[in-house]
């Protein structure tokens, strides 16, 4: 188990009117390796709980251990960390700020005082992995990227750090189809390769259905569902309630199954569609 | 050219920080008429110039070159400015740069404010626009303190408030969660085909697309595609060189005609699809 979450309660400006209970009785095991995917309504909590698991908010009661170690003890290093677990946060904006890329980049592997030679190397791969130009871009300002550049920088600057634990908070919000398809893609090789741990909150049941292993449902602060991802998706109408849904393509299979048609609704990509088709419309005889 | 609520001539825009260079212009002679009314959704890749395009046609941007016309009036007319940004609103893509007030209903209040309604109307006008954006219950919130696609919802609701008659959207629901998009899209919807708002809509989501009366697809600032969004998507291949993507039962619907399966290539919602098999 790499992460573990227990009784977690967080009240934001308690005792004020803003007064607002956003994580309510939290508790959850994440085990390493594992590619989890965390959904809800806006508002329902997520920012909160992911940003309590590298330490930049601190529970209002309750713990969290992070690979063995207590982040929420008064003497927790923080430093420490931030280097097994690196989040991208929902606003890119809010995590840049120097005045080259380059620089933003390398802002956290120089920080764990690499030699520069190795800090460039970092920012090298990093920008390579999330698809900007290195020699063309290094110099320029984040400010003046696009909003969908400005979110690759982002998640440049996290990869740089090459964490235990990656945690990504809406991280394809604003890429366009291609960008989202190689940034997701290459997190998955990531995945595959280095065999780290990653945390997905994303609104797109598209990304999560192909990719993550485990769903963790929220819902109003609380665990509202947890389980595989197949699974979790059964549940149409349970996550339609509470503000979700399913992929579209699982919304298909289930209708034409609903028309009397005997094929599978546990369908999550447009690949495990077509195959599953192609054998029911054959072997109905009218391909 | 009554019929227009914008017109773009020959414009050209570069930001003067890209250097000298950069052979790049975020926008290249750009033509475009949207009509009054219409639906327009557009299209492209990150850094194609579409948030720029969307600054051009309410004058917060100057073309370098060309003209830009709203609803007759020339963008570059000083003394049109505020009537300008009354006719054509917009949503940004950041909301947080577009809050401005420290409560909620202040936030949504600010437009009408500066328009000059009477408070009486203000209040009605804020009331109702929380409640189509279904953050009635956040009203005394702090808008900063808000959750992501909560913000998002204010943002949108402040322009709602000030009844423009042309609403630019750049990327509204990027932080939306699912119902949460297909409610602010059948708002959209419903400004457009009720109200007879003209609606410049901003997009990664290739099935909010599919609700457009045209779609445009930009490409290092120029225009590259232009259609219906039936015409535009079943162009499978051609859409997905250029970036995008398409729905994914129209995706679907492509792979089994090239698997011999007899089906219309034109297919862009679900139902659509259990219909044709
Ligand atoms: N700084 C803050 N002060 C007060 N309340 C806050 C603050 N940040 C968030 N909240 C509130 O806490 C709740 C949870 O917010 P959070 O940002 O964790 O939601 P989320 O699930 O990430 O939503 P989204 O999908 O919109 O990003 C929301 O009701 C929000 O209004
Ligand atoms: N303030 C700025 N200064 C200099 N260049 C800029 C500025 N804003 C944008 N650009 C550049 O202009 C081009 C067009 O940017 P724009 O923001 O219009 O793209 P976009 O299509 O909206 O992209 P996205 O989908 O990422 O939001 C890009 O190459 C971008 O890097
Ligand atoms: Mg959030
Ligand atoms: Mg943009």
């Amino acid at each position: 188990m790499i992460i573990k979450i227990e009784n977690l309660n967080y009240i934001y400006n308690p005792n004020t009117p803003f007064e607002k209970k956003a994580l309510d009785n939290v508790n959850l095991n994440i085990d390493k390796g594992d590619f989890i995917g965390l959904i809800g309504h806006t508002g329902s909590g997520k920012s909160t709980l992911v940003q309590h698991l590298n330490g930049l908010i601190k529970p209002t009661t309750g713990k969290i251990i992070v690979d063995g170690m207590d982040i929420t003890s008064e003497d927790a290093n923080l430093k420490e960390v931030r280097q097994k677990v690196g989040l991208v946060f929902q606003y890119p904006e809010h995590q840049l700020f120097e005045e080259t890329i380059y620089k933003d980049i390398a802002f956290g592997p120089k920080n764990l005082e690499l030699k520069e030679g190795e800090v460039r190397e970092r920012v090298k791969k990093a920008m390579e992995l999330v698809g900007l130009n290195f020699d063309d871009l290094k110099d320029r300002s984040p400010f003046e990227l696009s909003g969908g550049q400005k979110r690759r920088v982002a998640i440049a600057g996290v990869l740089a750090m090459k964490p235990k634990v990656l945690v990504l908070d809406e991280p394809t919000a604003g890429l366009d189809p291609r960008g989202r398809d190689e940034i997701l893609g290459r997190i998955q090789k990531l995945y595959e390769e280095e065999g780290i741990t990653i945390i997905l909150v994303s609104h797109s049941m598209e990304d999560i259905a192909r990719l993550v292993n485990r769903i963790v449902v929220m819902h109003k602060g609380k665990i509202a569902g947890e389980g595989p991802t197949k699974e979790i998706f059964k549940q149409a109408e349970e996550l339609e309630k509470i503000g979700l849904g399913i992929p579209q393509i699982t919304s298909f299979m289930r209708k034409y199954k609903l028309e009397g048609n005997k094929v599978r609704d546990d369908i999550l990509t447009v690949k495990e569609a077509k195959e599953e088709l192609i054998n029911y419309l054959r072997s109905r005889g009218n391909a | 050219m009554e019929q227009y609520m914008i017109k773009m001539e020959n414009v050209k825009y570069e930001y003067s920080s890209m250097g000298e260079d950069s052979q790049l212009m975020a926008i290249n002679s750009i033509n475009i008429a949207v009509k009054k009314g219409e639906h327009l959704v557009i299209l492209g890749h990150n850094g194609s110039g579409k948030s720029t395009l969307a600054k051009l046609m309410n004058g917060l941007l100057l073309p370098t070159e060309g003209n830009v016309y709203v609803n007759n009036m020339n963008t570059k007319d000083e003394d049109k400015v505020w009537d300008i940004r009354e006719t054509a609103g917009m949503v940004f893509q950041n909301p947080d740069n577009q809050m401005v007030a420290t409560i909620v209903e202040e936030d949504v209040a600010f437009g009408p404010e500066n328009q000059g309604i009477p408070s009486l109307e203000i209040r009605k006008r804020v009331d109702e626009a929380l409640r189509i954006v279904e953050m009635t219950e956040y009203k005394k919130h702090a808008p900063h303190l808000l959750s992501g696609g909560q913000k998002q919802r204010v943002a949108i609701a402040g322009i709602l408030a000030m009844r423009p008659d042309c609403i630019i959207l750049d990327e509204p629901t990027a932080m939306l969660d699912p119902i949460g998009r297909l409610e602010i899209i059948s708002t959209i919807k419903k400004l457009n085909k009720i109200e007879k708002k003209t609606i410049v809509h901003i997009t990664h989501y290739m099935d909010e697309a599919v609700e457009a009366d045209r779609v445009l697809v930009m490409e290092q600032g120029e225009i590259v595609m232009e259609g219906t969004p039936r015409e535009i998507f079943s162009q499978v291949e051609k859409v997905k060189r250029l970036g995008l993507d398409v729905p994914q039962v129209t995706e679907l619907a492509y792979e089994l005609r090239k698997e011999g399966i007899n089906i219309p290539s034109q297919i862009l919602t679900v139902e659509e699809l259990v219909k044709a098999l």
